[in-house]
């Protein structure tokens, strides 16, 4: 069963929300609604988290990504709607209901912390137990535990104030984890931080939720922050989610130029994988095959090496044009097949970054999934036109016109669809 | 012309004062015996607090009442109010001044009691806001005297008037700093308690009463000081105290004893606003209070984790 499921989710502020819903269902345009006084926060939006994953929504301020996350645990009531956690609908739950609710599934981080600056750090760090009723010897435990889980030892009995902003946040943190619930929503949770503590933060949070298991939900105006921590990323843009995808998706593949012209200023070398950009190897030969086959395929193909895999395309090894020609005679490829060293294959999700290396040594990189087999080649020319399409696309995007809103609008619909 | 002619105006007479005496007079009468049962547990409440503190020794009350200042501030208040009330005492004016201080606590108490909650449900409900908010401008500007005619009417001449008369004139800071406490803790804080689960009453309690604090605080020094204004006020309605003595001065012209009333009530309205400033600027767990119970319990507690 999904952790998260947002039905259609809507939020209009204004006194007739209602109506504005109705007309946004029928066509109508944010700035028509803005004449009639009504503000659209957050328009259609429905996607589903997985148990276990990180789920980034992202978008520029004002993009309703705040007021999103905040009808994920009830604290706005959608316009229109509903939002189910673990199956059960928490925007009908009211009261009583509600507050179960919160306390078993769904704990929250907040941008600017939300400590309580009158308790100590560990009653801080307690109070979602407190909330569920947990006995005081008992939350303290707890809460100490979850404060070392997120380096904090040491720090119980001082106030927050008295702590650095990095560390007030992993109090935060600790907050939530202490109350041990299924869902953790982070609203921009690192964004008031510097930048090296925030990469800190990203890479604590990786593992702890690798540790721990929970179901993520973040927001964050930060591509980067978003390829670097998002299993899967939501796109936001005035209100819409226009993208749902994993990072290399939402690069590779964007939507539209709007979010083209987002991911172009990313790292590609550190989202895009081998496996994105690796091809079909343009020719292969059969452990069986003898070296005159062997040589005529190099010939045809003008290379000077190729690999050499089994039956059950498990990678054997690789064979070059010189020794191959001046063995012609013999039967098999005994003698003439070489070990692809370790820098030379690499699995799947290997990083582009980390492919530069290995190509400066070799002129193709062999791509084998865990079970040996050869899934594809990166020859060096391929890396670098890998890299270039980034500029490409630049290009390509500088003149929106008309046209291109109106195709805008048509992947939009498709992806509703 | 010393004739009184009508003035020339197209405006036809408004007397709302003469229609506020009717509904007034209406509902004196319907309620009677209850103003009655009131102003006879009021007068109670007042004496039960003024009859023992009189009964001590005054020397004895002062140091009592400089050690409070002591463990509430510091030295320097202890010993400014020993100083000062002992110049209370020189200048005999012990007991009117006891008999103030009696009228201001319960004037307080009774407005603290009204006026908190009514803050609490103005900063919870706009509604609530919007009414309270007219009905506070209209008690604090109106001029103080004014409270005592009606109040006269209800309970006659005597201590209860007064001191309804006080509450009245005193309430509004409470009711004000009490909203606008709650009202300034931070929205995310309040939505953390939230996403956490807690209910209504657990935020109020654990969250917004306590980041409050500070503010109410300075609602209860200001509802303090308007009470101890108003008492000495309502001495013009029998109020006793203070009051009573500057009134007495004023018709009889006697300087001398106006300003040793005037200067006493200058004395007890400096002890009560530092006593009160200092307990909302005192930060959660240093109170001097605080030191001395942890100084007589941390000791047999460390000695039973220690055996």
């Amino acid at each position: 069963m999904p952790a998260i499921e947002a039905h259609h989710l809507y939020k209009v502020f204004g006194r007739k929300g209602r109506e504005g819903v109705k007309r946004l269902e029928a066509g109508a345009g944010t700035d028509e609604l803005k004449d009639a006084g009504l503000t659209p926060a957050v328009i259609d939006a429905s996607f589903t988290v997985e148990e276990g994953e990180i789920f980034v929504v992202m978008g520029l301020s004002g993009s309703g990504k705040s007021t999103l996350i905040r009808m994920i645990n009830g604290l706005h009531a959608p316009t229109s709607g509903h939002v189910e956690l673990y199956g059960e609908n928490i925007t009908a739950a009211t009261g009583k209901d509600l507050r179960r609710l919160r306390r078993k599934r769904i704990s929250m981080v907040f941008q600017h912390f939300a400590l309580f600056p009158h308790r100590s750090v560990i009653d801080n760090a307690a109070y979602g137990l407190e909330t569920q009723g947990v006995g005081k010897e008992e939350r303290r435990a707890r809460a100490h535990e979850a404060l070392e889980l997120c380096g904090l030892s040491g720090w119980d009995e001082h106030l927050p104030s008295e702590l650095s902003g990095g560390m007030q946040q992993r109090v935060g943190l600790a907050r939530a984890l202490a109350a041990d619930t299924d869902i953790l929503l982070m609203d921009e949770a690192f964004s008031a931080l510097d930048p090296l503590i925030r990469r800190d933060m990203q890479d604590q949070l990786i593992e702890l939720q690798q540790k721990l298991g929970k179901t993520i939900l973040f927001i964050t105006h930060d591509l980067n922050e978003a390829m670097r921590i998002g299993d899967r990323i939501a796109m936001m843009r005035n209100g819409r989610i226009v993208q749902v995808g994993t990072a290399e998706e939402i690069l590779t593949d964007p939507a539209n130029d709007y979010v083209a012209q987002f991911v172009a200023d990313v790292d590609r070398t550190r989202v895009l994988t081998a496996a994105s950009v690796m091809e079909k190897p343009a020719a292969v030969l059969g452990a069986e095959q003898g070296p005159r086959a062997a040589h005529k395929l190099m010939r045809e193909h003008q290379i000077p090496a190729m690999f050499v895999t089994g039956r059950d395309r498990t990678l054997k090894g690789y064979v070059t044009e010189d020794e191959v020609g001046r063995h012609l005679e013999q039967k098999d490829l005994t003698g003439l097949l070489h070990p692809v060293p370790d820098g030379a294959r690499v699995s799947p999700d290997t990083s582009l970054a980390d492919l530069f290396g290995p190509a400066a040594e070799t002129p193709a990189i062999a791509v084998v999934d865990d079970a040996g087999r050869l899934n594809g080649v990166v020859p060096r020319i391929t890396l670098l036109s890998a890299l270039a399409a980034h500029a490409e696309t630049d290009v390509a995007d500088a003149p929106v016109t008309a046209d291109h809103e109106n195709k805008d609008d048509e992947t939009k619909e498709a992806a509703r669809a | 012309m010393p004739e009184s002619a009508a003035p020339v105006t197209i405006v036809p007479p408004i007397p709302i004062g003469t229609w506020l005496e009717t509904g007034f007079t209406w509902f004196k009468q319907t309620f009677d015996a209850l103003f009655d049962v009131i102003g006879d547990l009021i007068t109670g409440a007042i004496n039960g607090i003024a009859d023992p503190l009189l009964a001590l020794d005054p020397l004895v009350l002062a140091i009592i009442l400089a050690l409070l200042g002591w463990l509430l501030r510091n030295w320097k208040l202890g010993v400014g109010t020993l100083v000062g009330l002992v110049l209370i005492i020189g200048m005999d004016m012990w007991e009117p001044a006891v008999e103030t201080l009696a009228l201001v606590v319960v004037a307080t108490v009774v407005a603290l009691i009204l006026g908190i909650p009514l803050g609490i449900l103005a900063a919870r409900s706009p509604v609530v806001s919007r009414i309270v908010k007219p009905v506070m401008d209209f008690m604090q500007t109106m001029p103080g005297m004014v409270w005592l005619l009606p109040v006269l009417k209800l309970f006659s001449i005597g201590v209860a008037g007064a001191l309804v008369a006080t509450v009245i004139f005193a309430l509004p800071p409470a009711v004000r700093l009490t909203e606008l406490g709650i009202r300034q803790v931070d929205g995310e804080v309040v939505e953390a308690g939230q996403a956490f689960g807690a209910g209504p009453r657990q935020i109020l309690k654990d969250i917004q009463l306590p980041l409050a604090l500070p503010t109410v605080m300075a609602g209860v020094n200001q509802v303090i000081m308007l009470a101890l204004s108003m008492a000495v006020i309502a001495g013009l309605v029998g109020g006793g105290g203070l009051g009573n003595e500057v009134v007495g001065a004023i018709s009889t012209l006697n300087l001398a004893r106006g300003f040793d009333a005037g200067i006493s009530v200058v004395i007890l309205a400096i002890f009560l606003d530092r006593l009160t400033a200092s307990i909302g600027s005192r930060r959660p767990g240093h109170g001097r209070l605080r030191e001395l119970r942890d100084r007589f319990t941390r000791t047999p507690a460390t000695a039973t984790s220690a055996s």
